[in-house]
């Protein structure tokens, strides 16, 4: 029998959390975003020609969106797993009537709810700054949605696996950040030489800041179907390491 | 009565090398008040962990209820609540909603009516909206208390629930385990205080390095391993205890002055020693026959198993 309660329980929990961390979980990520818009949309954005025909204040829209999107998934997710873990409070989650898949459902549904809730306010803050409008928004919610599921489950893996702060910091901070930077956010491959185009193409992040891009404004640097097919794939992965994880009881019990 | 719990050859191992439990049988009774007693480190809190879930057993059969733990864990623990050793609390979540969150998990439905009660018998009423950071060491003691009891388990464990919390809360705790145990509820503790045990259990174990040594009534325990003992004032100081008390377990107190031996009602040997000290000529002035407490038997039993 499914423990719906505790889902809701659970879910609800991280979501008052979160209420008591606002400023640092939904403000200041838009205030940041904010700040990409004055400086790159409108003091430098305006000596930048278009790129695929489109300015470079809106064209930024799509990796903004992206990259707080999985920073934010990431360190929300693995914060809600690692933080019972430090606290000693994983004792009542491991003690009460809840299998795996309740507890993810309830934290990653948690973090993902945070994080559609945040790219939607970044969307409208960037209306303030930007006439935005969107060729394919279905198709750009379901690319939100699913970046934010995607996403917070990898985070609620990492927060599984550190077991100090250090490590929780580490891949966000070396990996996943740099990666958004380097997958055409802020500017289209095809402005790269030839071999670096190759490089990027082995990052993943690229193809999902293309999906993005797709669904804004119909531009791209690679097909659709390979951004939503990488897309879910990184899902079924993540997915694999949650059921391995549940299967081996890692760092969850001795 | 009918065992609730049973563990048959249990054993459990740290990281595939420390082993903390050994071979463990036991039997906990539907209904009754079972305190677990034993040094620090002696595998006390690894046995209740054990059985609520936070760890696994490496070997042997845990039956609850008549169900397998190992294949029915989830069904076992909805009956379950636990009371940890270590104050767990997430800082900044307030009394009030910690518990609901608690009630919530075991997949109960809200209900701040039975939340407001458990807080009111727990004195915590007033406290419902701090923040957990703001307890004290007692309070936040009541709250894993309070949640634990939010979803009305029909076994509580409670691991050294008095630990840290004042003589007066200590028996009203008391008075609450009795009436859960009234209400049918299964309770096992575990305790430092010998005392505790011994005023409130109906049966004690004793565990000492991952072995349960020892399973008794706690009336029987008493009575058993002699719950007397002979306490003399001595005319002169002693320097150490006389050879010829050497069969008995005696020790010296205030400085020599005065002489404790301890009884063993199956052998009725109190008038053997009386006449050994008259034909010894020990001189004393004044004896009397006190009760021993479990802490002193239950000190004596570690040492003569660990011998
Ligand atoms: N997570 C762990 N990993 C490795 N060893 C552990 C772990 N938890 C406990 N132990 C070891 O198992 C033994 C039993 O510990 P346990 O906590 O069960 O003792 P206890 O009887 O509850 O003691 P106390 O009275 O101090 O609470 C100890 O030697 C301890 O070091
Ligand atoms: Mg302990």
């Amino acid at each position: 029998m499914i423990n719906f309660k505790a889902i809701l329980a659970i879910y609800f929990h991280e979501i008052e959390r979160t209420k008591r961390t606002l400023f640092q979980s939904i403000i200041s990520p838009i205030i940041s975003t904010s700040l990409y818009f004055i400086i790159f949309g409108a003091a430098i954005g305006s000596r930048i020609n278009e790129i695929d025909g489109v300015s470079y204040g809106m064209y930024i829209v799509p990796g903004l969106l992206m990259l707080n999107l999985l920073t934010q998934s990431i360190s929300n997710g693995s914060f809600s797993t690692f933080f019972p873990k430090f606290n000693g409070t994983i004792f009542e989650l491991q003690a009460a009537p809840i299998s795996g898949i309740e507890m993810i459902i309830g934290f990653v549904g948690a973090t993902a709810s945070k994080s559609i809730l945040l790219g939607t306010l970044i969307i409208i803050t960037s209306t303030f700054f930007i006439d935005l409008n969107i060729a394919h928004p279905i198709l750009m919610i379901f690319f939100l949605i699913i970046t934010s599921i995607t996403f917070s489950m990898f985070g609620f893996i990492i927060g599984l696996w550190a077991d100090n702060f250090e490590k929780l910091t580490l891949i966000p901070l070396i990996i996943v950040t740099p990666l958004v930077f380097l997958g055409g956010s802020f500017y289209s491959i095809n402005m790269l030489p030839e071999f670096w185009q190759n490089i990027s193409l082995l990052n993943p992040v690229l193809y999902l800041v293309s999906g993005f891009k797709y669904s804004f404004y119909e531009i791209s640097d690679v097909s659709i179907m390979t951004s939503i097919i990488t897309i879910l794939i990184i899902l079924l992965i993540c997915i694999l390491f949650i059921i391995i994880i549940f299967v081996k009881g890692y760092n969850l019990r001795n | 009565m009918t065992n609730l719990i049973s563990l048959k050859k249990v054993n459990k191992f740290y990281n595939n090398s420390y082993h903390a439990l050994k071979d463990v049988n036991l039997n906990i009774k539907k209904g009754e008040i079972f305190a677990l007693l034993g040094p620090n480190g002696a595998g006390k809190s690894t046995l209740i962990n054990t059985i609520c879930g936070l760890a696994y057993h490496s070997s042997g059969l845990i039956n609850i209820a008549g169900l397998d733990l190992k294949k029915n864990r989830k069904f076992i623990k909805t009956m379950i609540g636990l009371v940890p050793q270590e104050l767990h609390l997430e800082a900044f979540d307030t009394v009030f909603s910690n518990v609901c969150y608690s009630r919530g998990l075991w997949g109960k439905k809200n209900n701040y009516e039975l939340v407001n009660n458990l807080l009111k018998k727990l004195k915590l009423f007033e406290k419902k909206d701090s923040l957990l950071i703001q307890l004290s060491g007692g309070m936040k003691r009541r709250v894993l208390i309070a949640k634990a009891l939010s979803h009305n388990p029909k076994i509580l464990f409670l691991d050294e629930p008095s630990a840290g919390v004042d003589v007066e809360l200590r028996q009203e705790m008391w008075e609450i385990i009795y009436k859960l145990k009234e209400e049918g509820v299964t309770i096992i503790l575990t305790t430092h205080y010998i005392e505790e045990a011994e005023e409130i259990a109906d049966r004690v174990g004793i565990i000492n390095e991952g072995r349960i040594i020892l399973v008794e009534e706690k009336k029987q325990l008493l009575a058993k391993l002699g719950n007397k003992k002979l306490v003399l004032k001595l005319s002169k100081k002693l320097k150490s205890l006389p050879i010829f008390l050497k069969n008995y377990s005696a020790k010296l107190n205030k400085n020599g002055k005065e002489l404790e031996i301890n009884l063993d009602k199956s052998k009725n040997d109190i008038l053997d020693i009386i006449s050994l000290i008259k034909k010894n000529k020990l001189s004393f002035l004044e004896f009397d026959i006190k009760k021993r407490s479990l802490e002193s038997i239950f000190i004596d039993f570690i040492k003569g198993n660990t011998k």
